[in-house]
């Protein structure tokens, strides 16, 4: 795909979206930042497209557009997830519809940002997910407090994937703020690292936890 | 990214809101027309179930012999089972020898088991009524199997012939079930005893109901599919009627308004909105809440200063008084940030907890020091910190020079 040599190092990443044109500016915003050491090696434009490339490429990070033309983003993952433990994906769509939101996180995505990131902001997110971090979005953090709300039935709730501890729910909260991790970290006084670490935990239990007022609350909040 | 990104949506408005990410539809038992030998009921059953067709058959047969249930499930799936047209094989059906013999099996088959029914029953044996009713049941196999011929002939550009031999066999299946109740009638019934009449006025009654069952059947079925693409019409104009009021009129304006920027970005970022809440939240609640009325007073900002502010809210309330003086103070940081701004986009983030409604207003413009700002200067003194005090809350400024401004207000919530 590229005639380049593969620059070592750099995060090797397949963009997945079904408009050409985003494809496009995606590459340029992520080739123009000069600092961001990111190699896109690979496109596609559907599910099976999609699972193909990433499957010759191995990349470290899949791009993964939420609407895709054959099932999805979701089938994707469902396809490629179990058996590249080592491929990380990111959701990356306009939708901030909540089921897509949580589909897509329970499907195996480590992050999830809307389209309306900025180059710098993306490049940023594509870094962390590949260092095996966990990427929230102010709307996705905001999702996860509404979901995992402290005022459930504290009887049904006794496994510790089901809550969230007060650290990790003041670190949402400033995600929610709009806060950058690093602005997280000094406003908590804790290190950029913790609060990957925290941010992490809280994508584990969103993925793990069977609670049922997770995809209830997702569907509830169609109808509101 | 910002502005391309937005532009291009990768949601297909022509999918109604509701169904948009719609689940895989379990599979429809159908009959299938191919290769059948008498309605189709076998092989639709074997490939819904994924097992053989010989496999079913059998079952059907010796669930026939063994007490006649069998006969009364193949004309229950005949019933209700819809025809599936496969306009692969309908052109050229092989009408051959074998599948006569076929044919002829099948209806022994259904006969033999319709007679042991009958006898299990407790009403057979009785050869003065079996034959009768063998020959009824024939003559009802033949009408509903044409009228399931002249199903599928509408799917097909019908030739003379075939219409002509249609006609033939609803005829003779016509005949067959006069004939054999006309022989129940003369027969062993008798007419002049005191039931005599009901049971002749049940004979014809039920004689009537299986001639005319097929064609009542394909009505209801006809009045159905045709319901159901009156309603899918009726969708598609108003998606196609959204679309012209809302995006077309947008995208006019902006071509018109190419030398302006601002109003573009302002335009866009509108009808981003508008469209989100069309395809997201079909069924939005009119009755205002503090997620409403937040997302309310956001977009008004956003639509007066030509700013993107993204709002996150977690829990939601009703609005009373105090949390109106809220949204107040709210809109006024918002305003405020809008001017200060800058490109970046304004966070605002509001959770409603059961003691109390928190929002915090976020920019990442320049900021300042709160303490050097003179008290009259400071246009959040009076609207926003006076507001939520007034109204038992309270307002925080939080700056610094370099890293933004946000404005946290609290307001509790009175107990209700």
């Amino acid at each position: 795909m590229t005639d380049q040599p593969p620059r070592p190092g750099a995060v090797r990443v397949v963009l997945v979206d079904d408009h050409r044109m985003f494809r496009s500016g995606v590459r340029a915003e992520l080739a123009s930042a000069p600092e961001s050491a990111i190699e896109i090696v690979g496109e596609a434009e559907d599910v099976d497209s999609a699972v193909r490339v990433i499957e010759a490429e191995q990349p470290d990070v899949v791009l993964l557009d939420v609407h895709l033309p054959g099932g999805g983003g979701r089938a994707v993952l469902a396809a490629l997830v179990p058996r590249l433990p080592d491929v990380r994906f990111l959701a990356l769509s306009v939708s901030d519809a909540p089921e897509d939101v949580i589909s897509v996180i329970r499907g195996g995505a480590r992050g999830y940002v809307t389209k309306s990131i900025t180059g710098p902001e993306l490049a940023g997110a594509v870094r962390r997910v590949a260092d095996g971090d966990a990427v929230f979005s102010p709307r996705l953090a905001g999702f996860v407090l509404d979901a995992f709300a402290a005022t459930t039935d504290v009887a049904a709730v006794d496994e510790d994937l089901d809550r969230l501890t007060q650290r990790e729910r003041e670190v949402l909260r400033l995600i929610a703020r709009g806060y950058t991790y690093k602005e997280v970290g000094k406003a908590l006084f804790i290190s950029v690292k913790t609060v990957e670490t925290h941010v992490s935990a809280v994508l584990r239990k969103l993925q793990l936890s069977n609670r049922y007022e997770l995809s209830r609350w997702a569907t509830d909040r169609r109808l509101v | 990214m910002r502005a391309p990104a937005c532009a291009c949506d990768d949601r297909r408005v022509s999918i109604p809101p509701g169904t948009a990410a719609a689940p895989p539809v379990t599979p429809r038992l159908v009959r299938v027309s191919r290769g059948r030998l008498l309605a189709g009921v076998a092989r639709g059953l074997a490939e819904h179930l994924g097992v053989d067709v010989l496999l079913v058959r059998i079952l059907f047969v010796v669930l026939s012999v063994a007490g006649g249930a069998g006969v009364l499930m193949y004309g229950g799936f005949w019933i209700f089972a819809p025809l599936q047209p496969d306009p692969a094989t309908e052109s050229a059906q092989p009408v051959g020898r074998d599948r006569d013999l076929g044919m002829l099996l099948a209806l022994g088959s259904l006969a033999l088991g319709g007679a042991l029914l009958l006898s299990a029953l407790g009403i057979g044996l009785n050869p003065d009524l079996a034959v009768p009713l063998a020959v009824v049941g024939v003559g009802v196999v033949i009408l509903w199997r044409q009228a399931d011929d002249t199903q599928r002939e509408r799917w097909r550009t019908a030739t003379a012939t075939h219409r002509w031999s249609g006609a033939v066999r609803a005829g003779a299946g016509v005949a067959l079930v006069v004939l054999g109740g006309g022989a129940i009638l003369v027969g062993p019934v008798d007419l002049n005893g005191r039931s005599g009449g009901i049971v002749a006025a049940l004979v014809v009654t039920l004689g009537l109901g299986l001639v005319s069952g097929p064609w009542w059947m394909r009505m209801v079925r006809d009045l159905n599919a045709e319901r159901g693409a009156r309603i899918r019409e009726q969708e598609r104009a108003e998606v196609a009627a959204h679309v012209h009021d809302s995006v077309l009129h947008t995208l006019t304006l902006i071509q018109r308004s190419v030398d302006d920027p601002r109003e573009v970005a302002r335009l866009a970022r509108a009808q981003e909105r508008e469209l989100r809440s069309w395809l997201y939240r079909p069924r939005a609640d009119p009755g205002a809440t503090v997620t409403s009325e937040i997302e309310r007073v956001a977009a008004e900002v956003e639509d007066a200063h030509g700013v993107a502010i993204e709002v996150v809210v977690v829990g939601d309330a009703d609005l009373d008084e105090h949390l109106g003086a809220l949204l107040h103070a709210t809109r006024e940081a918002l305003v405020n940030a809008a001017k200060y701004a800058g490109q970046w986009p304004i966070s605002v983030y509001t959770e409603v907890e059961p003691q109390q409604v928190t929002v915090f207003v976020r920019d990442r413009g320049p900021g300042f020091q709160v303490q050097s700002v003179p008290e009259d200067r400071l246009g959040l003194r009076q609207s926003v910190v006076g507001r939520m005090q007034r109204h038992g809350g309270r307002a925080t400024v939080r700056s610094e020079p370099g890293a933004g401004t946000e404005v946290q207000l609290e307001m509790p919530r009175s107990s209700s």
